[in-house]
């Protein structure tokens, strides 16, 4: 008996027909389209990756995208969080390159994993908490704050030592070296950790009330404070997630690397950036997944593979992703003001 | 004097008793500084009616709201809900307390699921995490006892404003809400929607539910409403049950003038002016939106347009039209024979058409710049960048402008924010008027401000249509409309309804054409 | 006495003053300036020399966050430019002629002038926010840097560009001479015209502005064209000091140095009004701290730090809950309750948007 409400084909059921079920799909799942965007580019590139290059698609080949990027992964799910309530932290690849020297130095001092790695999480948590504080209390903008983690990250890394450390504790050197393979396809603990990051992070965002919390915020913060969420916290835990994973992803690349370096990850935190939205997830927060951002680490992963398949120069990749982040963004604000129109 | 108290039989000796409100505001002041906003208020909801909280711009109404609902502590007075008295710390708290609120700018996620809009914060949780499944399917239980056919899997932002205001809704009565209060819920909805809306409160209060309607709409609130709050400048005029209310009284009682003073002789304005050749602005058939369909007016020069219609009724859009803030989407409009639709503010200020907006905050005054500066703002944009008005000269002018509109404090220096908003409107009208400008467009100018300024700026633009100026004046406040006007352009529900010679217009004639009493809907 | 305590200007000053005695009550040496072969030398003039690049860079963010902007290309603007001048004086038969020089500047400042347009593109007509159009500037800008040096670090030997950067003109080095000359081109465009007050508008509330009538789309194009001349110039500087075109470290961090200095300045972040010599006070302090902690004996990769605690302690000074703690402590009544509505609706300005 409700009268016509200019609403969508309503509950499931209802109708049946193929315009009927898009159109369903479409009021439920709209903000899947920047991700499954993400994902088609995906396929392109490998695709045409392999016509050009035969064999671009092996599965080895493959296996070092993953591993290859895992540091990557790790950052851009941290930088997810941040985006999706509307902040950003450009601290991250300070961070890494800090907890990465600090481990290293650590080690090199014969302390053992077991105590080291907490340790670099810890310091990740710190910056990300300073930043948090700074963000919530003292009502300082996300840029400006995590400038000053960036800041405070990468001078600390140089305090910890001038020049690079070489790691040889056998513990973290396993999380490289191991193998698991199967078939012509490998994995090796790093990118299991990369990928258990990626899994929490996923089961966090769509089954916790934090999660959702950090949804909320990006939507509308002014909202989910009246609803009664806890908005504070979760938003200065982002940034302290963000930090951990700036940790993790510290760890990763010093395993990776074998050494800890203070020069790493200058830059990284703009790849981070770019990878999260080219995954779908939008720079106004509010929407966005962490399994878009694994695709658009990939992404990023690809054209850099593919460049140095081609005997190009590094230096384009950078120049590829920027054009890509331009196309992203231009494409998301035509799709903003084309809704802003509508209401 | 308790006037239309609901009556209960009371269970045990069968007699009529008059109810307990269920919301009960005693006294309530709240203070800004050393200004009472609201002064001694009293405000009483019982179970199971629908209340309207009237009053007009500035009387009070939101700030009411906001003690109710927890933004502000009552600095006097107290709140009783169900009986005891209650002392809110944050929304949060009255909202636990069963008040729910849904405001004008519906206060919820566009980005998530309605299910999930509506349990947020009270999720169902199963092993492992939140329980979708059992989400969805409790959405969809509360959606259907409100009659709403929804998806409830389905993005919020993907349904119209109305759907998602009912949306909010749902969320306030899962949470087993005592009292509801809706804040202009129907500023955004077609007839249909409010009909729906209508239905929905209906239903509630058939459940026991108060609801506080708060509406600038007078039909809607003589269709819906038990009973009626008037506050006036803060204070409380009085309660009365709407069906023994009469609409002339109610006006009365909001604007707190006699009807005898409505009607009597206002100063009239020179006699209408020669018909001239050309009307300096002509307007055939404008549509914006919704909000204004088809709308066809003509301004001469000399003469004082007054709009006259409710909040809603597309007058703001009209002017908006006019000076090209907002683009026609048919229709054109003319200026001193140039078509500028959709040319932007600047080709209409270029042929000497400005507008002045309603919202002076964000449209109008730039608050951390000086007085001085807000005045000359306008003029040296027209300069260009490179024509620097030099500092002496642009003081003399602003100091000029200062003095012939009496803006007080005369300090040229200070932030134009802290003046008040009769002064504040002043500053925008020496604004515009240092461009000597063609064709005034202003937009609520008085709206907010007290008497004496009010008069002043009357005189003034009664005074610049005598020296040649085109004025159309915007204003809620009918009475003042008539007074200044030449002609009045009667707006309802985006159309023009009618425009008439204000010579002998009594405000009975022109409440009759905005108001729209009973009888047939638009 | 209250009046110059108030000024915008006060606390800038007198940090840099204080930095300046302290630093010449460890080491009277840092003041004194000496006369060699008709040039000035002394850590002082070292400091102004050094400045140059900063100084400029920082002049552009200025007018830029006026506009409620931000431009992070800077840097990258900076390598492209100094990638180009070099490139072409490499390129040339003759490295050392005043023409080559003159060309290379020419072309190295018009790309820049280009670069600048480009943000400025993005964010008047696209309507994109600053912060993310100027990123991607910063994001491949340096590709495109590395792209033109071929990856190398193309080293030049040319006497007129160098003295661009180290050679002195009337006692004073040229370096310093270009950016005061900058600075006043700068303050008189915003100040003799009326491009100040309303960039000053468009700032506080582009919306009112518009309707007042200026032209805000022509005044935030026109800030970014400014902020990638300035960088370009800055670029050209750099390069020329160390007779190089390093695509990686030209300009590194300086967009945050250059807001730093805008902040010490005292403009806001949320645009508006703003103050060019506040920005010469916050650069100079900047540069200051820096050769301070040079002396200090720390190595300067490690400086970050002490500015990082600079940043922190300058925005916690400036945020309004601090000045409530402190309106609190003082006062002798306890808050109240209107004061703070824990769940009261503030629109926060804690989004990514620098709003544009």
């Amino acid at each position: 008996m409700t009268t016509d409400m200019q609403t969508r084909p309503t509950a499931p059921g209802a109708e049946r027909g193929i315009v009927a079920r898009y159109n369903t799909f479409m009021s439920r799942r709209s903000s899947l389209m920047p991700t499954l965007a993400a994902v088609a580019i995906l396929i392109i590139l490998l695709v045409a990756a392999q016509v050009r290059f035969d064999r671009f698609l092996s599965p080895g080949n493959l296996s070092a995208l993953l591993l290859d990027n895992a540091y990557l992964v790790v950052l851009a799910v941290g930088m997810t969080f941040v985006i999706l309530t509307g902040g950003i932290d450009l601290s991250v690849g300070s961070v890494m390159a800090f907890t990465g020297i600090l481990s290293a130095s650590l080690l090199s001092q014969q302390l053992p994993a077991i105590i080291v790695i907490p340790v670099m999480l810890l310091g990740g948590a710190a910056i990300g908490l300073m930043i948090g504080v700074l963000v919530q209390y003292f009502n300082v903008q996300p840029f400006i704050a995590s400038l000053a983690g960036l800041f405070l990250a990468r001078g600390l890394a140089f305090v910890v030592s001038l020049s690079s450390i070489r790691v040889e504790d056998p513990a973290v050197l396993w999380l490289q070296r191991t193998r698991f393979a199967f078939g012509g396809w490998y994995i090796t603990p790093t990118g299991l950790i990369a990928l258990a990051v990626v899994a929490i992070a996923f089961y966090v965002l769509h089954w916790t009330r934090f999660g959702r919390t950090v949804y909320a915020i990006g939507g509308s913060e002014q909202s989910a404070r009246l609803m009664g969420l806890k908005v504070a916290r979760t938003k200065i835990l982002v940034y302290v997630i963000s930090g951990v994973c700036g940790g993790v992803a510290g760890l990763l690349l010093t395993a990776y690397s074998g050494a800890g370096y203070p020069r790493n990850g200058i830059g990284t935190e703009l790849d981070a950036i770019a990878a999260v939205v080219i995954g779908g997830t939008l720079l106004a927060g509010g929407t966005g997944y962490v399994l878009g951002s694994l695709v658009g680490v990939l992404v990023y992963g690809t054209i850099k593979k593919l460049i140095s398949f081609m005997g190009a120069e590094q230096s384009w990749t950078q120049i590829i992703i920027g054009f890509l982040l331009l196309v992203f963004i231009v494409v998301q604000r035509v799709i903003v003001t084309r809704s802003q129109r509508r209401t | 004097m308790p006037v239309g108290v609901p009556h209960v039989r009371d269970r045990d000796n069968g007699q009529m008793q008059p109810a307990t409100p269920i919301l009960e505001l005693t006294g309530a002041t709240v203070r800004f500084g050393a200004d009472a906003v609201i002064d001694g208020v009293g405000l009483r909801l019982f179970p199971g009616e629908v209340h309207s909280l009237m009053g007009e711009n500035g009387a009070g109404k939101s700030t009411v709201i906001k003690a109710i609902t927890g933004v502000y502590q009552l600095d006097a007075g107290r709140l009783e809900l169900d009986g005891e008295v209650v002392r809110f710390a944050s929304p949060h708290d009255a909202q636990r307390a069963g008040i729910g609120t849904v405001y004008q700018e519906i206060d919820l996620l566009p980005n998530v699921s309605v299910a999930e809009n509506i349990s947020l914060g009270r999720e169902p949780r199963a092993f492992g995490g939140i329980d979708w499944k059992r989400m969805r399917r409790e959405a969809h239980d509360i959606l259907l006892e409100l009659g709403v056919d929804i998806d409830p899997a389905s993005l919020l932002g993907t349904h119209s404003v109305a759907v998602q205001q009912l949306v909010a809704i749902a969320r306030a009565i899962s949470a087993d809400v005592k009292v509801l209060v809706l804040d202009e819920p129907t500023s955004s909805l077609d007839l249909d929607e409010v009909a729906e809306l209508f239905r929905v409160i209906r239903e509630l209060t058939a459940r026991g539910v108060a609801v506080l309607f708060v509406s600038h709409f007078l039909d809607q609130v003589y269709e819906l409403c038990d009973r009626l709050t008037v506050l006036r400048d803060g204070k409380f005029v009085g309660e009365y049950l709407t069906q023994e209310l009469l609409r002339i009284d109610l006006v009365e009682a909001m604007l707190g003038r006699s009807a005898a003073a409505l009607t009597a002789p206002r100063p009239a304005p020179e006699s209408t002016p020669e018909g001239t050749a050309d009307p300096a602005v002509v307007v055939r058939d404008v549509s914006v939106g919704r909000r204004l369909r088809n709308a066809s007016v003509d301004l001469v020069a000399g003469e004082v347009l007054g709009v006259a219609g409710l909040l809603g009724s597309g007058r703001s859009e009209l002017a908006r039209a006019i000076g090209g803030i907002d683009r026609p989407e048919n229709g054109f409009v003319r200026i001193a024979g140039t078509d500028v639709s959709g040319g932007g503010p600047r080709a209409a200020m270029a042929l000497g058409v400005f507008y002045s907006s309603e919202d002076r905050r964000r449209e109008g005054i730039i608050g951390d710049l000086s007085v001085l500066e807000n005045i000359t703002l306008a003029l040296q944009a027209d300069r260009g960048i490179l024509r620097r008005i030099p500092s002496a000269r642009r003081r003399e002018l602003a100091a000029s402008w200062v003095e012939a509109l009496d803006i007080r404090p005369p300090d040229l220096d200070r932030p134009a924010g802290t003046l008040s908003g009769g002064n504040q409107q002043k500053v925008l009208l020496a604004r515009l008027l240092a461009l000597s400008p063609q064709v005034l467009l202003l937009d609520e100018p008085t709206r907010g401000i007290d008497v004496g300024a009010k008069v002043e700026i009357q005189n003034l633009v009664v005074e610049m249509a005598a020296n040649g100026l085109s004025v159309m004046f915007i204003s809620a406040e009918l009475e003042e409309v008539v007074r200044v006007a030449h002609r009045v352009a009667v707006l309802r529900d985006g159309v023009v309804v009618d425009v008439l010679p204000a010579e002998n217009l009594t405000m009975d004639a022109l409440l009759a054409l905005v108001a729209q009493p009973g009888g047939d809907d638009v | 006495m209250k009046k110059v305590l108030r000024h915008r200007l006060f606390w800038p000053i007198a940090a840099l003053v204080t930095l300046i005695v302290v630093n010449t009550i460890v080491r009277p040496q840092f003041i004194v300036v000496s006369v060699r072969d008709g040039q000035l030398y002394g850590v002082l003039i070292d400091i102004l020399r050094t400045s140059a690049p900063l100084m400029l860079v920082a002049l552009g963010m200025t007018v830029v966050i006026a506009t409620r902007g931000i431009d992070l290309s800077v840097g990258a603007i900076m390598a492209v430019s100094g990638a180009v001048a070099l490139t072409i004086i490499d390129a040339s038969s003759d490295p050392g002629s005043i023409g080559t020089v003159l060309l290379a500047l020419v072309v190295a400042l018009g790309v820049s002038l280009a670069l600048g347009a480009w943000n400025g593109l993005l964010v008047s007509v696209a309507g994109i926010q600053p912060i993310i159009a100027t990123l991607v500037l910063m994001l491949a800008g340096r590709g495109v840097a590395l792209l033109i040096t071929d990856g190398f670090i193309t080293t030049v030997n040319s006497a007129p560009y160098s003295f661009i950067a180290t050679g002195y003109l009337l006692f004073l080095p040229v370096a310093f001479l270009i950016a005061l000359a900058a600075i006043v081109v700068v303050a008189l465009a915003e100040r003799r015209t009326a491009l100040g007050v309303l960039t000053e508008a468009v700032g506080i509330n582009p919306q009112a502005s518009r309707l007042a009538g200026v032209r805000s789309r022509g005044i935030v194009f026109g800030a970014y064209l400014a902020s990638g001349l300035l960088a370009g110039i800055a670029g050209v500087l750099y390069s020329a000091n160390i007779r190089a075109a390093d695509a990686n470290a030209a300009g590194q961090f300086i967009e945050l140095y250059a807001i730093l200095a805008v902040v010490l300045g005292g403009t806001s972040l949320m645009g508006g009004k703003f103050t060019i010599a506040g920005t010469v006070v916050g650069v100079l302090i900047i540069q200051t701290l820096d050769k301070t902690i040079l002396f200090l004996g720390v190595p300067p990769a490690q400086s970050p730090v002490f500015f990082a605690v600079v940043v922190i302690v300058v925005v916690v000074l400036q945020s309004p809950r601090l000045h409530k703690w402190i309106r609190d402590l003082t006062s002798k009544r306890a808050p109240r309750a209107n004061d703070s509505q824990p769940g009261t609706p503030v629109g926060t300005q804690n989004k990514v948007e620098v709003a544009s």
